[in-house]
């Protein structure tokens, strides 16, 4: 049971680490879009823009 | 998303390439797109085309789930974007970062699915000075950043509308930011909580359950949750604190007093009992508690902010810019932001432009579309002295007006602060649940108050634990949650089957209504009505009488004018031609001028120097009736309908009248079955049209409509209403809103449908996104199933509180069961409201996926001139 005396302000470090994770992501816009990036992600496959004529894949 | 067919190899792909609409015959429009030829309907579809696949971005076309609408950027307002390169013209809406940095907010219009924003986004980047951009898939809203030495704003307005969208700067500092800041500030306040929650969570657990913890291990415990709850307490709590406090200085309890009672007082008691060393803890219930009801306030936030979104898409109708005559009648021009217009300046508004401001017209004579604000749909004429509202569209010629009233005071900012209103007006349950809520909470406190004194007399040491029990325990969050939660989860799920609900009490009326009136046309029927036959008289050409209708009806959205309209060989010559503003331009050599309009009978106008009147027959030629079907003058279009479907309109000079006009329409293709189950849910089914009695009688036999009544005037369709709701009736009228505003806001709940004048929409209590009229019945099985679970939870919440105040006050709840039942409370009236967001009608064989309506509609979508 003595390691509870470690592990439980452990605990608090790790929540307080977690928290500022959180604050941090919202402040940075992480959750202004919640749709969008789901969609985007499998539409990223590039393909070279061709200044002149029609592009080919 | 991804399970949807690519559009570009779907079988009905027979149309555009880009737009998917029929392609008309000898349409010659090649688009190369992955080594083979598309084809494309008009140069607008095609030049869009062209500039997506050789800007590298063709992936748009194997990835787009919905089609676009067809590119009709007009040119007029392609030059305009010049004009928001002016320093004083971007000062209201660009952030000048550094030097040349700008930042600037965008609204995109035409966007229909996630491939669009994709698209936007890649194209909008790859632009050469363009710093970052970032579109907003929920909101539609775009940030962009560039470099103001290397290009322009205009640019880059330009090439959103050179690949078929349309981007408007607009000022976000109005409620944007606030709502992003606010929405922030609760996402912080909900983590904090939630994180708390779950590892004060951890520590309380093993002090429920475990029989050999020592009392050191105890105490630790304790402090690490005192440690975790302080923030959760004095952060993520703090609006219920502000509230109560607000609540007890206007002496009207509201749900937020109890709740900052019950957290104050539980974690003063925890905090006592932890640094006394005895005595029970509370901060799993605290921070439990908080983070229960920051859930709930968030749902609601976010769909209050939805149904607020329609409001800003009107503030966007004042344009940025305007042309000023600072010394009328002198000629010289200068161009001002709007924001810098002063009462009793003079301003010129071209053909094609908005409106900056109200005023009245000192110079010119033209016709004015004030279809966004009254939902009249023929454009009003004006000429000196008239008066003229800020956002209206002026349509015909050049108007020099006096700008009378600014900003705050116009007639489109008062009508916006009326939507505010009803968007943020609770529905009577909703009140009610309030006001019983503050009855609640004021008995609370009274029997809180009465059962600590008792306790007093008997044992002073129980005193403080029996009184947070009892608070804890009875925090009347069930009460408060069950009726937002219900109505928020139903509002989400109604959206997403196509129903916008736009008014509070609209899901709570819909529930008990007893009968459902429609209008016929655009709303049984797709309102898209062609001419069918035409019958000249007096020797007159079809081609003659033709062009005279058009150009009476020239400008107006009515379907009986678009009809009359695109019987005109002209409007396949201007196809190339996707401006409006060209379109009218160039348009028939028949002009006509003085068009005024009766709303429901007719228009009358002169052409040529002749007075006409286009209408009913009762209205243009006072009466008279139309050839007798299939009578001798039979045209060469011929008519394939049964004749009932068909109405007439007349023709007529000061003489008599000169012209037959058959026009016919047909029912959508679900009407029938989406009545009939209607019908099965025990609604009695009305149709009320101002269309010939024959055409009506015709629908209502096919669609079984059993009351129907014909030629009706709006307000013969109101007094209908009206008779219906004396007789005790609950009435919901279902209309496309072109003639039926009046009674759209006559009728208890009312629906429009989303195609309709955007004024309906704005006086209906609900709109209808598709043209899927199955909806309707989802809609009202959906509305009666929220009232039932509204109910369940009221009475769960009832029933709750019964039994667990006296066994608080008598002592038998020991806290920490105190703190499971009120949080078990709450969940389950949440998650009871949360059935509503799966909700499907029973036996819906009828329902097609969203999905494949929407392509539909937009295939049956009128295209007025390029068919």
């Amino acid at each position: 049971m003595d390691i509870l005396i470690l592990l439980i302000p452990l605990s608090l470090v790790i929540v307080g680490v977690i928290a500022w994770i959180m604050l941090w992501a919202a402040k940075n816009g992480q959750f202004d879009d919640l749709e969008g990036p789901a969609h985007s992600v499998i539409m990223d496959d590039d393909s070279p823009p061709k200044p002149n004529g029609p592009a080919k894949p | 998303m991804s399970h949807s067919p690519r559009l570009t190899d779907a079988p009905f792909f027979s149309g555009c390439f880009h737009c998917g609409l029929p392609l008309p015959d000898g349409a010659a429009y090649p688009v190369q797109f992955e080594g083979a030829t598309r084809r494309a309907c008009c140069r607008g579809c095609q030049a869009v085309a062209q500039t997506i696949v050789d800007s590298g971005q063709g992936a748009y076309y194997t990835h787009r789930t919905a089609l676009p609408a067809t590119p009709q950027q007009a040119e007029a307002e392609l030059v305009q974007l010049g004009l928001y390169d002016l320093p004083e013209i971007q000062e209201s809406f660009v952030r000048t970062e550094a030097e040349n940095i700008r930042e600037a907010a965008l609204i995109l219009e035409n966007i229909v699915c996630a491939a669009c924003i994709w698209l936007n986004e890649r194209h909008i980047a790859a632009l050469p000075g363009v710093l970052s951009v970032e579109i907003n898939y929920a909101t539609r809203r775009a940030r962009v950043r560039w470099d103001n030495s290397r290009i322009r704003l205009s640019a880059i307005l330009k090439a959103v509308s050179d690949i078929g969208y349309i981007a408007h700067p607009f000022d976000p500092g109005r409620s944007d930011d606030i709502h992003k800041r606010e929405r922030n500030t609760a996402i912080k306040r909900l983590a904090i909580a939630g994180l708390g929650m779950m590892q004060v969570m951890m520590y309380a657990l093993p002090t429920y359950i475990a029989t050999d913890m020592t009392t050191d291990i105890r105490l630790l415990m304790r402090w690490a949750s005192l440690i975790l709850t302080i923030p959760v307490v004095a952060y993520s709590a703090w609006p219920f604190f502000i509230g109560a406090w607000r609540d007890v200085k206007r002496r009207t309890p509201g749900m937020d007093v109890p709740v900052a009672l019950g957290i104050g007082t539980a974690f003063a008691a925890s905090v006592y009992g932890t640094f006394s060393g005895h005595g029970e803890v509370y901060y799993d219930s605290v921070t439990m508690f908080v983070f229960l009801l920051l859930t709930g306030r968030f749902l609601e936030m976010n769909a209050r902010r939805r149904a607020g979104a329609a409001i800003e898409e009107l503030v966007k109708l004042i344009p940025a810019a305007t042309t000023r005559l600072p010394n009328w009648p002198a000629r010289d021009e200068e161009q001002v932001p709007v924001v810098r217009l002063a009462v009793g300046d003079h301003v010129l508004v071209r053909p094609g432009e908005t409106l900056p401001a109200d005023g009245a017209v000192v110079e010119g004579d033209s016709a004015v579309s004030e279809a966004m604000l009254t939902g009249e749909s023929l454009p009003v004429s004006k000429t000196v002295h008239s008066r003229v509202v800020g956002g209206s569209l002026n349509q015909a010629s050049p108007l020099v007006v006096r700008v009378d009233k600014l900003g705050a005071d116009t007639r489109l900012a008062s009508i916006v602060r009326l939507l505010d209103r009803a968007q943020s007006e609770k529905p009577r349950i909703g009140q009610l649940a309030d006001r019983a809520a503050a009855w609640f909470v004021g008995l609370l406190l009274l029997i809180t108050v009465a059962v600590g004194l008792v306790w007093y007399a008997i044992d002073p040491s129980k005193v403080l634990w029996i009184v947070v029990s009892i608070l804890v325990v009875t925090c009347p969050c069930a009460l408060g949650l069950a009726t937002p939660a219900a109505l928020t989860t139903a509002t989400g799920r109604l959206t997403r089957l196509g129903l916008l609900t736009t008014r509070g009490h609209a899901l709570e009326t819909l529930a008990r209504a007893t009968d459902l009136v429609f209008d016929k046309t655009g709303t049984l029927t797709h309102g898209r009505l062609s001419v069918r036959r035409v019958v000249a008289l007096g020797g007159r050409s079809e081609n003659e009488v033709g062009a005279i209708a058009a150009a009476l009806e020239a400008g107006s959205e009515h379907p009986i004018a678009r009809a009359l309209r695109q019987d005109r060989p002209e409007g396949e010559r201007l196809a190339a031609y996707p401006s409006r503003v060209l379109r009218e331009a160039a348009s028939p050599a028949v002009i006509a001028s003085g068009i005024r309009n009766t709303p429901g009978r007719g228009v009358e106008g002169t052409v040529a120097g002749r007075s006409y009147r286009l209408g009913s027959p009762r209205f243009a030629a006072a009466g008279a009736t139309p050839p007798t079907p299939g009578g001798g003058e039979r045209p060469e279009n011929g008519h394939q309908h049964a004749e009932g479907h068909e109405s007439w309109v007349a023709l007529a000079d000061e003489s008599g009248p000169i012209a037959w006009f058959a026009l016919a329409d047909v029912p959508r293709a679900d009407a029938a079955a989406a009545l009939a189950a209607l019908r099965q849910q025990g609604l009695r089914l009305h149709l009320v049209s101002g269309d010939a009695a024959g055409a009506v009688r015709a629908t209502a036999r096919q669609l079984g409509i059993e009351e129907w009544h014909a030629g009706a005037l709006p307000e013969d369709k109101l007094a209908y209403v009206n008779a219906l709701q004396q007789q005790g009736r609950i009435v919901a009228m279902v209309g496309d809103g072109i003639n039926d505003a009046p009674v759209l806001a006559g009728a208890q709940v009312s629906i429009a449908m989303g195609e309709g004048a955007d004024v309906a929409q704005a006086a209906a209590d609900m709109v209808m996104l598709g043209s899927r009229l199955a909806t309707l019945s989802e809609g009202v099985a959906l509305a009666r199933k929220t009232q039932h679970i509204i109910r369940q939870n009221l009475g769960w919440a009832l029933g709750y509180n019964l039994i667990a105040i006296p066994a608080a006050a008598l002592g038998y709840v020991t806290p920490w069961i105190a703190g499971i039942g009120m949080s078990a409370s709450s969940l389950l009236v949440v998650l009871n409201a949360l059935r509503l967001s799966n909700f499907r009608q029973p036996a819906d064989g009828s329902s097609l996926e969203a999905q494949d309506s929407r392509l539909e509609a937009q295939e049956a979508s009128p295209r007025a001139w390029t068919s």
